[in-house]
């Protein structure tokens, strides 16, 4: 259905005439030049600010590449359409376990003793046209091994003007499902993925290729329902038709071609929010994620959660502080398994049964003072007894105090200390120092 | 047939890319970033207009939260007000994308940034955040001076007409009244601060330049030692040293700043803290524009006489 939507939006979008589209451009583009004047162009030994006239200023551009300036004096334009961020991430620390990996497994975790990069991150957004947004992610990091790697983690579009304050987005995004699973590693508040969120989507969260449609409901509070439609297939979709899943089934993953509708993965999500008074919010959300498995032919997953955030801030509030907010998360998942054979037993085929696992993190973070931020999160994550053994699915506790100094928006130290608890393996203390600096747009904050 | 059908609503919302301009309910629904826009909206669009102000009076306005009670009120909105200049960069972006209403998109005859008439102070030479948070189109603070607010009022009748042609009338006349109202005012706080002409102030962000422009006052140091960037104790020895030399006796301070810190730089000065606020119901009987700079030219006046 969205699928079709989006079809019909890129064909009629076809005949408009290129004129016309660059009228109309000038006003949408103006918001973002906001954006781009402010950042984009941010290297101060190439640019230089043109003569200050009344004009130029309150034009998109009041900056130019001096080499490259025309002889009227009229600054290029390229890149004034479209905001350019860097974020980039560095940690460094130590672990009671050489095996590391076992204990960070998510995807942009510190995940060595010693330095890790896990996430150097160019973004890229502005209006399309008068009638979408675009918005670009690419990831580059450095894993465990030290071998680079790149990751397309988000390009999308989004409508601006569809009717019955509906809204469309399409491309490759992070699927909207509960709260921390849409937010890029340079947004999180502690170092690493919370265990449930990796249990249940895999080390680099659930998110693919699809579309999402979103409602706005007429109510006088906020209310938002969405429902997303994705590809089963590729490894970020860990808990349907990932080449990874045997992590969760312990068998063979069943290769298969994709038969029909019910082959794409299914996300509805409703979000609610109310001001408990003027200063204080609480923001309520419930997701589903459906759709097939291979453990064998015909298996299908099902993941449900809850989501809950609280936000207090001072209303004499100074850079947002301070502030003290509660975030929590509850997810189960019922893994409906095929009779398979065993991955690592050749001759042992395990029975069908129903996987199921649940987890669950609460994190409170307290703005003390402008700039310092400390935090505290609590973790559990458990499965249920299958015929094969997993420590992915075993039980686990993990408790995280942080302490966050911001030496301005644009830079971060994080200090966090982890103890895990891991039944059947053991106990265990990490300590980890995270940095982060941002150049050219920085990204405005979400609630 | 389900296709076409599909495709014919695609069409059609794609061939009003702005919507509908007429006005959702009776009376207008403006929305402004800030209490002070707010303010102005009020006078100009008077019972023809609902108004309503997003950041609370007493809050720093560069970081409202982007909460989704926002999102509601500007997707109901006929009209938006920004101060632009990025001082809503950090939060109303996002609110706009989730609010997906084309009265009010950029370009749009509901949409007015404020800026767009003004004359900015403080533009950067170069952009380099060395330097602080430095804001690449100037100072977005300018509503503190009240020729701004008239070029402001001005836009904001110009767009209110334009999207509600019926009132464009009354909102000429109140366009009027309220020139008129100003004009009498700031000869009058002209007056009120001709004695004290090249008087040396301090303040704790760049958040007072358009004040001292317009007044004849010097701000000679600011608390932070660059924008953003909170005040260390090597800055504050320097700005200590600076108000003794300058007999600088007066530090300005909005309710979300660092009053503690103010009052530490005021003792060693012999200096005096002045409460003030460039919002409209940060401080009780200053509900309007107006209200407002009375009280912060009286405010000025009863330190800057006490010092002389």
């Amino acid at each position: 259905m969205s699928s079709t939507i989006l079809l019909a939006v890129t064909l009629a979008s076809g005949p408009l005439d290129a004129q016309q589209i660059r009228a109309r451009e000038q006003p949408a583009a103006d918001s973002l030049g906001t954006f781009v004047r402010h950042s984009s162009l941010g290297s101060d030994s190439l640019l230089r600010r043109e003569t200050p006239s009344r004009e130029t200023v309150g034009r998109a551009n009041a900056t130019t590449l001096t080499s490259q300036q025309s002889p009227q004096g009229t600054p290029p334009r390229s890149g004034m359409y479209m905001n350019i961020g860097f974020s980039g991430l560095m940690d460094a620390g130590w672990s009671s376990t050489a095996d590391v990996q076992s204990l960070q497994r998510g995807d942009h975790d510190p995940a060595v003793r010693g330095f890790t990069v896990p996430n150097e991150e160019i973004t890229l957004d502005g209006a399309v046209d008068p009638y979408f947004k675009g918005f670009v992610d690419i990831v580059y990091k450095i894993d465990p091994e030290g071998e680079s790697a790149l990751e397309l983690e988000e390009a999308y579009i989004l409508t601006t003007s569809l009717p019955a304050n509906l809204q469309l987005k399409a491309g490759q995004f992070y699927t909207e499902f509960g709260r921390q699973n849409q937010q890029h590693p340079h947004a999180w508040v502690f170092v690493d993925q919370p265990l449930v969120l990796n249990r249940m989507f895999g080390p680099d969260g659930m998110r693919g290729q699809g579309a999402r449609l979103s409602w706005l409901a007429p109510t006088s509070w906020y209310t938002e329902a969405m429902v997303t439609v994705q590809n089963s297939l590729g490894e970020t979709m860990y808990s349907f038709r990932s080449e990874e899943s045997s992590e969760i089934h312990g068998g063979i993953p069943a290769e298969r071609e994709v038969r029909g509708g019910g082959d794409m993965v299914v996300v509805p999500r409703l979000a609610t929010s109310f001001d408990l008074t003027p200063t204080q919010t609480l923001l309520l959300g419930v997701s589903g994620a459906f759709g097939p498995n291979n453990s064998g032919a015909s298996n299908r997953t099902s993941v449900y959660g809850a989501d809950l955030y609280w936000r207090w801030k001072s209303a004499t509030a100074g850079q947002g502080f301070p502030f003290f907010s509660l975030q929590s998360e509850v997810l189960y998942r019922r893994y409906g398994a095929a009779e398979r054979e065993a991955i690592d037993q050749a001759t042992v085929t395990l029975p069908r049964e129903t996987i199921g696992d649940r987890g669950a993190y609460t994190q409170v973070l307290w703005g003390i003072r402008p700039r310092i931020v400390a935090g505290l999160r609590a973790e559990v994550a458990s499965g249920n007894t299958t015929s094969f053994d997993s420590e992915l699915r075993a039980d686990r506790t993990r408790i995280s105090p942080n302490f966050t100094l911001y030496p301005s928006e644009f830079s971060k130290v994080r200090l966090q200390y982890n103890y895990d608890d891991r039944k059947g393996i053991g106990r265990d203390h990490s300590i980890w120092l995270q940095f982060e600096f941002i150049l050219g747009a920085h990204a405005a904050h979400r609630f | 047939m389900k296709t076409i059908a599909l495709l014919s609503f695609a069409a059609a919302a794609l061939g009003a890319p702005r919507g509908t301009t007429e006005p959702l309910a009776a009376k207008l629904s403006v929305v402004a970033t800030t209490p002070d826009l707010a303010s102005l909206a009020k006078a100009i669009g008077g019972d023809a207009v609902d108004v309503k102000a997003l950041a609370k009076p007493t809050e720093d306005s560069h970081f409202v939260d982007a909460k989704p009670s926002h999102i509601v009120t500007l997707n109901r909105a006929d009209v938006l007000i920004e101060g632009g200049a990025e001082l809503e960069l950090g939060w109303l972006p996002p609110l706009l994308e989730s609010a997906r209403n084309s009265r009010i998109a950029a370009g749009a005859p509901g949409r007015v940034v404020a800026s767009h008439g003004i004359k900015m102070l403080e533009i950067p030479e170069t952009f380099d955040r060395s330097k602080g948070d430095v804001h690449a189109l100037g100072n977005p603070h300018f509503m503190i001076d009240p020729l701004n607010a008239k070029i402001i009022a001005a836009d904001i009748a110009d767009h209110l007409a334009q999207v509600d042609p019926k009132s464009a009338d009354v909102f000429k006349a109140n366009l009027q009244a309220f020139n008129t109202a100003l004009d009498a005012k700031l000869a009058e706080w002209q007056k009120q601060l001709a004695p004290y002409r090249g008087a040396k102030i301090v303040t704790y962000h760049k958040d007072f330049v358009y004040l001292a422009e317009r007044f004849g006052l010097v701000v000679v140091e600011t608390l932070e030692p660059k924008p953003g960037i909170a005040p260390s104790p090597a800055h504050l020895a320097k700005v200590i040293t600076t108000m003794r030399a300058e007999k600088a006796r007066v530090i300005l301070v909005q309710p979300y700043q660092n009053r503690r810190t103010a009052e530490t730089v005021a003792r060693q000065t012999d200096a005096v803290v002045l409460d003030v606020s460039q919002q409209p119901g940060a401080i009780k009987g200053t509900d309007t524009y107006l209200d407002l700079m009375d009280h912060l030219v009286q405010t000025l006046v009863n330190a800057l006489q006490g010092d002389k």
